[in-house]
């Protein structure tokens, strides 16, 4: 189907299932339970969920195939964002034009960079990306303030009037598809639950379905082939006769068009771009996510921008009382206790989870979540169908 | 004249934390040939041995001084730090105001105790792993102590002055038979300058003079062969790393008083540096030492007011784009040698 695999296409159908059911999905617990904080099926954050899986899958087509590991994918998505909120600004507040824009900005701006820093590999590509980024965001902050707003950023004012729009004098425009308002909701009360169908998660949610999709398609199809072949062994690739820099560079551009593509959805939900969009700590959060979900796997880096995300929003708002709450059964001095053994990990201190969580993935799990669920697997299915499989063939170059 | 003897010294202090922080993360290249993007959070730890001790010597106690009266009348109550108790009023002002100083003491042990630990616990593990796997799991390590630190000292930075008899300025202008007043710099600026060409000093010394260094010099040009020889190289690398993270321990200590140590001052730094360690070649010692005063010294000339007036924003960029101009014609930095990091 769709020229996939029968494989491919059951984990397509998956994803493309988990997320349009995504406000069901995500919305277990009933509003008036104690556990309804832990529900994140509000619209902000499913939108992000989805808008940072595109950007780690588009940054897993760069780093998980080719193995070059970029420290600057965030100037991308700040660049695309950049692009989307001028379209928006000038021409149209539809967003389609606004994406688009986004992808090609990105896009151009990704050729650029990669036929620089593509000359170098390893540590040196690395820091060379990361230098790109840094300079941009240090113009995007300075220099370049009449394009990009400066510390404030852009935002879509009431003094602007898009070339096809027909706003009043003084009303503030809002992204739209073909009429459709990107904030609006469609609320389902069923009993105790509240779920949200919001028109600019769906939107997002498509683009990711797609952007997934083709992600597939790199992935199985003699390109995405040769992007391993740059991963394993550049130097036998050479000598097989393949020159290895325009595939690299290829991967390099359709990641960046991913950043840009997720940074122009990102404009399209909250109509706002800041420098800080771009800053290296940005860079290095998409690496976390695909590092934590699975490099080199599929559904791996969705997978961790989710869980990173839902970190970053459900996690960091427990605090003190809560904990008190939960424990609550517990004697009083135990209580204290617990509080104060798991309050470091919580709240404003989940960095440190995510960073123990991250090292505890990089030295155990390399393969990442994917790798523990399929451990899981094969553990569940018992040490029969590990027999089965047999002593697996080495993938490694022998040196 | 004026102008550029000023941005030299303005790059000085400066270009002299990269050189530090460059220096120990090139010892550990070098010896280890492993990327620690953990040097940055050694030296924010650094910078906060300085904090805790001064906050250990004033460590104080309530008593009651029965001289004086509140304005209530009653007795006034009066902390009293514990080493005024131990050394007397002079001698305990003398060692609180002494703090940051007194802290490299403080600090040498502490840090090599961090990178002996970092090194046995964790690095020892990543040597036969992927560049890429080396800075991750770094990285990630750089998260958890920036968090731990946060955790204990909060967000803010902390003020940590220099002893008062370094506080003023030095006239430079005056001494060069300028016009007074018109070249001045603080003193402990200065002085974290002469300290830092002391350590790197140090550092090359004992490299090139020491029976050791000579065997982690070796080590270093072929591990495998020293092995051979019956020598236990990996315990001097160890020791080595200990050696990296104390540098860049000192280089926090010494910092604080230009800039307040906050939990985030690691990873700012930590970026300028590996540029900075690209810049001179990776496995480079005088490269790394080389880029970091230069690249120092470049940043403080493009934020001239003559020169932003040109090219406005240069001082934001000029070390990244001097970096990607010498990454582009001189592909091993400055003064990389060859088939360092070449795979």
């Amino acid at each position: 189907m769709l020229g996939l695999e029968k494989k491919d296409f059951q984990l397509l159908l998956v994803v493309a299932g988990l997320t349009l059911l995504a406000p069901f999905i995500l919305n277990p617990f009933p509003e008036s339970s104690g556990m309804a904080q832990f529900n994140a099926g509000y619209p902000d954050l499913m939108q992000r969920f989805v808008i940072f899986g595109i950007f780690a899958i588009g940054f897993n087509i760069l780093f998980g195939l080719t193995g070059y590991l970029s420290f600057g994918h965030a100037a991308f998505l700040g660049i695309g964002s950049y692009g989307a909120i001028w379209m928006m600004k000038l021409i149209s507040l539809n967003v389609i034009p606004a994406i688009f824009m986004a992808i090609i900005v990105a896009g151009i701006f990704a050729l650029a960079v990669g036929f620089i820093t593509l000359r170098r590999s390893g540590i040196y590509f690395s820091i060379l990306t990361l230098a790109f980024a840094q300079m941009s965001y240090a113009l995007a902050y300075s220099v370049l303030t009449p394009i990009t707003g400066g510390e404030t950023g852009l935002q879509i004012k009431s003094s602007d009037s898009p070339l096809f729009s027909n706003l009043e004098e003084g009303e503030i425009g809002r992204a739209n598809l073909f009429g459709m308002d990107m904030r609006a909701s469609f609320e389902l009360n069923i009993g105790d639950w509240l779920f949200t169908f919001n028109a600019g998660y769906y939107i997002a949610a498509i683009a990711m379905l797609a952007s997934f999709y083709l992600a597939i398609r790199i992935f199985r199809s003699p390109f995405g082939m040769m992007l391993r072949a740059i991963k394993s062994n550049q130097t036998r690739m050479s000598y097989t006769g393949l020159n290895p820099r325009p595939h690299t560079l290829a991967a390099f551009v359709i990641s960046g068009m991913y950043a840009g593509l997720a940074g122009g959805l990102m404009v399209a939900m909250d109509t706002q771009v800041g420098p800080e969009r771009m800053f290296w700590t940005a860079s290095g959060e998409v690496v976390l996510m695909t590092i934590l979900g699975g490099v080199g796997t599929l559904i791996g880096p969705v997978l961790g921008a989710g869980a990173i995300k839902y970190m970053e929003n459900i996690l960091s708002k427990i605090n003190k009382d809560v904990l008190h709450e939960w424990f609550a059964f517990l004697p009083d001095g135990l209580e204290d206790l617990l509080v104060t053994i798991i309050y470091p990990f919580i709240g404003k201190g989940w960095h440190l989870t995510l960073g123990i969580l991250f090292m505890l993935v990089v030295i155990y799990l390399p393969g990442g979540l994917v790798e523990g669920g399929q451990r899981i697997a094969r553990a569940l299915r018992g040490k029969k169908a590990n027999d089965e499989d047999g002593p697996k063939a080495s993938t490694e170059p022998a040196e | 004249m004026e102008a550029i003897i000023l941005q030299i010294l303005n790059g000085l202090d400066k270009g002299s934390a990269y050189a530090l922080i460059a220096l120990g993360l090139t010892l550990i290249f070098g010896t280890l040939g492993v990327v620690n993007f953990a040097h940055g959070a050694l030296f924010m730890i650094g910078a906060f041995c300085a904090v805790t001790l001064s906050r250990i010597l004033t460590l104080s106690h309530t008593i009651i001084d029965e001289t004086k009266t509140d304005f209530l009348g009653n007795p006034a109550k009066v902390e009293v730090p514990y080493v005024h108790d131990i050394f007397g009023v002079a001698t305990g002002d003398a060692i609180i105001d002494w703090a940051v100083p007194l802290s490299i003491l403080f600090a040498v042990p502490v840090m090599m105790a961090v990178g002996y630990i970092m090194e046995r616990g964790l690095i020892k593990h990543f040597y036969t792993r992927p560049h890429a796997d080396q800075i991750l799991v770094t990285f990630g390590l750089a998260i958890v102590l920036q968090e731990v630190i946060k955790y204990f000292y909060g967000a803010n930075p902390i003020p940590t002055p220099a002893p008062q008899a370094f506080t003023g300025s030095f006239d430079f202008g005056a001494a060069l038979g300028f016009d007074p007043n018109l070249i001045i710099y603080p003193y402990w600026r200065i002085i974290y300058f002469v300290f830092a060409a002391v350590i790197i000093g140090a550092v090359f010394a004992f490299l090139q003079y020491t029976t050791f260094g000579m065997v982690v010099r070796a080590g270093m040009a072929d591990r495998e062969t020293v092995g051979l020889l019956g020598i236990n190289i990996d315990r001097r690398f160890t020791i080595m790393f200990g050696l990296a993270a104390a540098v860049a321990g000192l280089a926090g200590v010494m910092y604080t008083p230009i800039n307040s140590p906050n939990y985030h001052m690691g990873m700012d730094f930590l970026v300028l540096s590996f540029v900075v360690v690209v810049v001179g070649g990776m496995g480079s010692l005088p490269g790394a030492v080389l880029a970091g005063f230069m690249l120092g010294i470049l940043e403080s000339f493009a934020s001239m007011r003559e020169v932003l007036a040109i090219l406005p924003g240069l001082n934001q960029i000029i070390i990244y784009l001097v970096a990607i101009l010498i990454l582009l014609t001189r592909p091993r930095g400055l003064m990389g040698r060859k088939g360092v990091m070449e795979d």
